[in-house]
């Protein structure tokens, strides 16, 4: 039985569509058939964010409205094995999404593939609602910021009120908080939001940290998902969340600042 | 922090703790607000302007709150008279 995954977060620009690209990526590299769903109807960028823009023939929407079958739909990826991605349409607008048709066209997901991760649009409206309806799981992407923990906030009320499982009164929607963007030297001179901080407010059980880090943009302008750049900090600290996500027991990683030498800490240097 | 910031007042909150104080405060209020039935607002509203008929008040001078124990739950409307 497939596991749906949704990754939200309410505010726009936090990383959903980096995060959703990452953890894709880490599923399949673990052997999990997985498939990317964008569900950016109007604003697509998970194309981008892949590297398969120039690959889209159909989209989500001409699968739900049975002008293209799935598998011409699916863009397999050429990197990793296991990993496919169903991108969005560019020229129809959300009420395009029908809660019917997103459901039959999980369900024909969920015959072949082991994880189906819902890569949500900003904001709370239609295209949002239906990216967490069916999720089983739900990835909170939140920036160590007042605006993005509040909304994370909101997302988590309706999550607990408007999804599938909710409505059915089943075991409730897994929640997870996944923290990107983090600082450790601004969270030390006191002027980030910390990981306990952020716990503290939203109390839902913490996936990941992932430092804010250069190897972020570089992996989008050459549409990679940061995860493959496992030289970098960001990169692992996603392999760590992915393996979390599948059970593993893993210390988290860069949450603190390099310790800096006695000379630069008397002077305080940067 | 440098040795000079040892010298330094250190009364005030870091930015991040008034970050924190701020955002529990409103996630608190809306989480409140949530578990409220959808009727409450336009409720609240309608008692305003039945006492408003009467007497002149200010919409801050009415509070409506809902509390829920395990086998009823409690109406309060609390009007703040006017001298």
């Amino acid at each position: 039985m497939a596991k749906i995954i949704v990754v939200t977060s309410g505010k726009g620009g936090v990383g959903k569509t980096t995060t959703s690209a990452a953890i894709g990526t880490g599923l399949a590299l673990s052997g999990f058939k997985t498939v990317v769903i964008d569900f950016d109807v109007g604003l697509r960028n998970l194309d981008l964010i892949m590297g398969c823009e120039r690959r889209v023939v159909y989209d989500f929407v001409n699968v739900i409205k049975q002008e293209a079958t799935l598998n011409q739909a699916l863009i397999k990826d050429k990197r990793t094995d296991n990993l496919f991605i169903l991108p969005a349409s560019q020229t129809r607008d959300k009420d395009a999404l029908t809660q019917e048709g997103v459901g039959t066209v999980l369900d024909e997901l969920a015959e072949t593939f082991d994880y189906i991760i819902c890569d949500s649009p900003a904001g709370i409206e239609k295209g949002a609602q239906m990216a967490l309806y069916f999720a089983d799981v739900a990835i909170v992407t939140t920036n160590p910021e007042v605006s993005s923990v509040r909304d994370s906030d909101r997302i988590l009320g309706i999550l607990q009120s408007k999804s599938r499982r909710a409505e059915k009164a089943d075991e409730p929607v897994q929640e997870h908080l996944l923290l990107t963007r983090y600082n450790p030297a601004r969270v030390d001179a006191g002027e980030m939001l910390s990981v306990s901080d952020v716990e503290d407010i939203l109390a839902i059980p913490l996936l990941g940290v992932i430092p804010e880090s250069e190897a972020v943009l570089k992996a989008s302008n050459s549409g990679t998902p940061v995860i493959l750049d496992s030289a970098s900090d960001a990169g692992q600290a996603y392999d760590d969340a992915v393996q979390r996500l599948l059970g593993k027991e893993l210390e988290h990683r860069f949450l603190h600042a390099p310790k800096k030498g006695f000379f630069q800490r008397f002077l305080g240097g940067k | 922090m440098s040795f000079f910031d040892y010298f330094r007042s250190k009364a005030q909150p870091t930015s991040a703790e008034l970050a924190k104080e701020r955002l529990q405060i409103i996630v608190a209020h809306e989480r409140g607000a949530r578990a409220n039935p959808d009727y409450l607002p336009q409720m609240q509203q309608e008692i305003i302007a039945v006492i408003k008929k009467y007497i002149a008040i200010d919409q801050d001078q009415v509070s409506v709150q809902l509390d829920s124990n395990d086998d009823c739950s409690v109406l309060e409307v609390n009007v703040t008279l006017p001298d």
